[in-house]
């Protein structure tokens, strides 16, 4: 770690002009991530302005849905009663990533802004493109049945790491942010994260200095059938191999609305377009939940070590929407756990 | 009643839980300084240039030291080092002394500051330039240029080589099937670290996250040019070893700092450097074979391991359980060992069996059903009571009851032989169980007892506690030995000015120390007979020592017990404030198996003057089952639960013994489901790097784990009768868990760990 300046932000827009001003600084959330990244030497800020006692902590009602505060914590958002009722997919796909003691920490606006836990990314004497532009991507011919199977580059095969956003995707949600000199505007989801292209380096499509202050979630009718599956080598604690967050709205024996994104397949939360345009208008059958999750997982390209997340995503994505119709429940996302609810 | 065996909590928990446990790192010392290692990028090659100088310069840096400047070591002599008692170095590479790289993360300088944060900052921003050679990181392509060794640990490595390939071509039944495991680490909760203080030149104070503080000692000692004795380590309390906490090269680099700083120097690893630089379990790749004939009894074992090595002569032994388990008539073990430019392969829990039973117990499952036998059957029809290579009878073994006992307590009965019959929702769930073993050990060891005017009693040895309840059970083997409650005992050891002591390693501390515990306070109880009886003040005055019995701190003719005095009375008539009694046990058989020294030193006894064990084999053996629940669609597998039988001796404890088997168990789990380091093959350098990336099992992977002893006392290892339980609880369990596995699904996988990719590519 190497010397930095750390100030506590009282004021919005003072915070957000101090950041602008210096390429090098950064906001600080929990820390749960960028304080590591620090610890590894993959980056180095200037200085740290933490946002946490800043007021962009409030959930609430707002005239078309549901506004969750940026610096609200992961575990807040996930147990409040106005996720849970409205948005019950958000609440289980944040409660299935990290732990108890992370989500605590977490902020809703750091969640957003996490980097990828690609190994060649952290390791500061590997080549990455993300972390130093053109010295390779270390990943792509090397150790990778964790990476990305959709979108990627030659320049970067890492995935993003989040739970949250994933749901998020689904979800249609809105990322409202705020620049300098009271800079306001706000971001659609499926804008704010993006493919790894030419320019890895970035991450999504914040500018520098601008702040996070909320993501607004639209109505929906879709919380009665929604469903957050995630398959990964241990029962907790560890990283998706691949999720899935499904949402469904029938209307008679014929789906209205469906709402599919994957995690764990590329730089971004993958928002699974062609499978839910497949399934519009049909009825929400296994036959049909496959199909959909073929068409979508055939422009798949596997690399080296994970051609096993190919099928794995297909049978994930059907999983999952059975799960939705099902009306799904909190403690879904152990449902590739065998070991609750018996002994 | 006694203490021994009783299921007490451990006498140091509410320390622990309480943080007033001192672990190596809060040694913190005045003026002292803060070290921060630099790692080697490359596999293989030499230190061109370093920019040292500029970072002289750096904010807080005391020191930068390398080859270039390092203090100069007594270079490696095996024979000096064996004298010595310096021989067990994690790797043989005395840190900073020349500018070639041996393996990727190799320690090439280390910066002194006056904060860890700027000690790391320096070392961050060193830069090292090198001259790289085309370096060896993959096994499979390296075997082609591997070598038989012809010694393992002074045995012979090579068993029959080449022998059983008549016999199996002559087998009615076989199978033959390769295997693989991969590279483990030990991450111990408490990362490693050192404190080192020098007082003077030829003083040396390190403080120091060791399984033994004696050996830390001795090679520090033999590589600073110091008398032994001169050079204390001290370790009070250990979070946890595995065998990756003999000597390893960070706490010589740590005393080179400090001699350099001239000041107290701290050093503690990383969990990155904990992947390059405290040893791993190597990857092996296993062939194992094994005929029989049409009724099932085995002919001939083939159990063939390809390894690595690296800086040491120590390579993964994968075959140990195939030379002492089932009757065969005859085995052939054998080893192919490559050179790995990675860091250097050690000892981890159960190194051998724990992938050497994944692999024969996987193949005597795939016998079993060939045979279409049951597996516990098929086991018992060819159990040996024998040692199968010496000939020796085991000194105590009760395997067949392990597998009874197992099979009833587990309900092994209602498993069906044939796979993919048992389904619970979407799950398939499947049956298996394995067998487990490892070796009896046991070193020479001396404990000193001290019982004061107060009534309270002192237990000293070099011992260590790496978690496994040391100092619980010394306090209830003297508890019993003295008559007195197991509060007034405190046990002091970690500290290598305490009577000698072998290492926490090869699950033998118990086997060793607590003879000489048990001897140490019959000697101090003599002491306080013959006192009392030459008193003419004392109700005991003119007995004969032989009809003294004790009990409740106190001494009494037996069959008359109102002529009684307690130990304080006959201390305080005697005016003496206190009276210690040492004594050395010594690993010989007989009435010659505890050497009673007033001196407190012993000297290992040579295997050749070894009685017993020309007469015994000495080992452990359990039986592990395990049930799965399989999720075909993502390949995931989830243990429900474990039942693991134990005969190891003597149970000391019932509530330390328990958790030593949970925890292997536990590792056990890791080892079949999810442990795995991966190195880059490119550039050989652990993609793996902390524990994020490293998953070890998280509670909710650990089922309900029954542990059943079978409890009898091993009349031949000691008069205590217990053996060691450190390693044996991972035995095995994921052959069980793989066989179980089978059971479910039908598909065998043969390459740990079982990941979800694994299953979609069997």
């Amino acid at each position: 770690m190497r010397p930095f300046k750390y100030a506590n932000a009282s004021n919005p827009a003072a915070a957000i002009k101090i950041v602008t001003a210096d390429p090098a600084a950064r906001f600080l959330g929990g820390g749960t991530n960028l304080v590591d990244l620090m610890k590894e030497d993959v980056m180095h800020p200037s200085q740290l302005m933490d946002v946490t006692r800043l007021k962009f902590s409030v959930i609430e009602k707002k005239a078309n849905g549901l506004s969750i505060g940026g610096t609200a914590s992961n575990a807040v958002t996930a147990n409040h009663d106005l996720v849970r009722e409205n948005y019950p997919l958000l609440s289980m796909a944040i409660l299935a990533g990290a732990s108890a003691q992370i989500r605590n920490m977490a902020t809703n606006a750091g969640n957003l802004n996490q980097r990828t836990r690609c190994t060649y990314f952290y390791d500061a004497n590997m080549p990455c493109n993300k972390r130093e532009p053109g010295t390779g991507c270390g990943a792509l011919h090397g150790v990778n049945k964790n990476h990305a199977i959709l979108g990627w580059s030659e320049k970067c095969v890492a995935t993003y790491p989040s739970d949250m956003a994933v749901a998020l995707a689904a979800l249609n949600a809105v990322v409202q942010v705020e620049g300098s000199g009271n800079t306001k505007r706000n971001i659609p989801f499926a804008d704010f994260h993006r493919l790894p292209g030419e320019h890895p380096e970035i991450d999504n499509t914040l500018k520098h200095g601008e702040l996070i202050t909320s993501i607004d979630l639209p109505e929906n009718r879709l919380a009665e059938k929604s469903y957050y599956l995630k398959v990964r080598e241990r029962s907790s604690y560890a990283f998706a191999l691949i999720s899935v967050a499904a949402a469904l709205e029938t209307n008679g024996n014929r789906i209205k609305d469906v709402r599919i994104a994957l995690g764990g397949v590329a730089h971004k939360p993958w928002r699974a377009r062609i499978a839910e345009q497949w399934l519009r208008g049909k009825e929400p059958t296994q036959a049909n939940f496959r199909a959909a999750a073929s068409a979508e997982l055939k422009h798949a390209k596997p690399l080296g070590q994970n051609k096993y997340k190919v099928g794995l995503a297909a049978k994930a994505i059907v999983r999952a929407l059975e799960g939705a119709m099902q009306g799904g429940t909190y403690g879904a996302m152990e449902a590739d756990s065998t070991t609750t609810n018996q002994n | 009643m006694s203490e021994t065996g009783k299921p007490i909590s451990r006498v140091d928990g509410r320390m622990k839980v309480s943080g007033k446990a001192t672990y190596a790192a809060e040694f913190n010392q005045p003026n002292m300084a803060y070290a921060f290692p630099v790692r080697a990028t490359i596999a293989k090659g030499k230190i061109a240039s370093m920019d040292d100088d500029i970072i002289r310069k750096e904010l807080g840096v005391i020191a930068v030291i390398s080859y270039k400047n390092a203090y100069k070591l007594k270079p490696l002599d095996m024979q000096a080092q064996m004298k010595a008692g310096a021989a067990f170095l994690g790797e043989n590479l005395p840190p900073l002394q020349d500018n070639v790289v041996h393996y990727p993360g190799q320690f090439v300088a280390v910066v002194v500051a006056e904060t860890y944060e700027q000690a790391r900052a320096a070392a961050y921003k060193l830069k090292v330039r090198y001259t790289a050679d085309k370096a060896a990181v993959d096994l499979r392509t390296e075997l082609p240029k591997s070598t038989k060794p012809k010694m393992f640990m002074g045995e012979e490595a090579q068993v029959n080589e080449g022998k059983a390939a008549g016999p199996l071509a002559a087998s009615a039944k076989k199978v033959d099937h390769t295997y693989s495991t991969p590279v483990e680490h030990h991450h111990p909760m408490e990362p490693h670290a050192t404190v080192a203080v020098w007082e003077g030149t030829d003083r040396l104070t390190l403080y120091d996250a060791t399984q033994g503080v004696g050996l830390t000692s001795a090679i520090a000692a033999y590589f600073f040019g110091l008398h032994q004795e001169n050079v204390r380590v001290v370790a009070p309390f250990v979070g946890g070893g595995f065998g990756s906490k003999g000597l390893w090269l960070h706490t010589l680099l740590v005393a080179i700092a400090a001699k350099a700083a001239n000041r107290p120097v701290k050093l503690a690893l990383t969990r990155q450097m904990m992947q390059t630089n405290v040893g791993h379990r190597a990857a092996t790749i296993q062939r194992v074979a094994m005929g029989t004939d049409a009724a099932g009894q085995l002919n001939v074992l083939r159990h063939h391991t390809d390894t690595y090595n690296n800086l040491t002569q120590f390579f993964e032994p994968s075959g140990k359980q195939t030379l002492v388990l089932y009757k065969a008539p005859l085995r052939e073990v054998t080893y192919n060992v490559a050179h790995l430019d990675r860091s250097t392969p050690t000892f981890m829990r159960a190194p051998g069996e724990t992938p050497g039973t994944f692999a024969l117990e996987c193949a005597m499952d795939e016998m079993a059903y060939q045979l279409k036998m049951d597996p516990v059957e098929f086991r018992i029809k060819n159990h040996t009571a024998q040692d199968p290579v010496k000939g020796h009878d085991f000194s105590s073994e009760f395997l067949v009851e392990c597998y009874r006992t197992g099979a009833e307590r587990f309900g092994w009965a209602s498993r069906s032989m044939e796979p993919r019959q048992k389904r619970q929702g979407k799950y398939l769930v499947g049956y298996g169980m394995a067998t487990a073993t490892y070796p009896g050990g046991r070193s020479a060891a001396s404990v000193k007892v001290l019982m004061n005017n107060k009534g309270n009693v002192t237990v000293m040895t070099a011992s260590i506690d790496i978690g496994t309840g040391t100092y619980t059970v010394l306090a209830q083997t003297a508890a019993d030995a003295l008559g007195v409650p197991v509060e007034k005992i405190d046990v002091k050891i970690g500290d290598s000015s305490l009577p000698p002591a072998p290492l926490a390693g090869g699950s033998q501390t118990t086997a060793s120390i607590h003879p000489a515990a048990l001897d140490a306070c019959v000697l101090l109880r003599k002491e306080l007979v013959s006192i009392a009886i030459a008193d003419p003040g004392s109700k005991l005055n003119g007995s004969k020592p032989e009809d003294i019995g004790f009990a409740n701190g106190k001494l009494f003719v037996k069959g008359n017990e109102d002529r009684s005095e307690t130990y304080l009375n006959i201390l305080n008539r005697a005016k003496r404030n206190e009276i210690e009694a040492c004594a050395t046990t010594l690993p010989v058989s007989g009435a010659g198996l505890t050497v009673p020294s007033a001196l407190c030193t012993p000297s290992q006894t040579p295997p050749e003057q070894n009685s017993d064990i020309k007469q015994y084999a000495f080992h452990s053996f359990g039986a592990q089952f395990a049930e799965v629940w399989v999720d075909e669609d993502f390949g995931t597998i989830r243990v429900k639960r474990v039942t693991s039988v134990q005969d190891v001796g003597r149970i000391m404890n019932e509530k330390t013994a328990r958790s030593q088997i949970i925890g292997g168990v536990i590792f056990g789990i890791g080892a079949a489901l999810m442990e795995a380091t991966e190195y880059d093959k490119r550039w050989g350098n652990p993609v793996t790097r902390t524990l994020a990336d490293y998953h070890v099992p998280v509670h909710l992977d650990v089922p309900p784990i029954d542990v059943h002893f079978i409890g009898k006392p091993d009349p031949h290892i000691s008069p205590i009768g217990a053996r060691g339980i450190g390693e044996i609880g991972i035995t095995g369990v994921s052959a069980a868990i793989a066989n179980a596995v089978f059971n479910a699904t039908g598909k065998r996988l043969r390459d740990l760990p079982l990941t979800p990719e694994k299953f979609f590519e069997s």
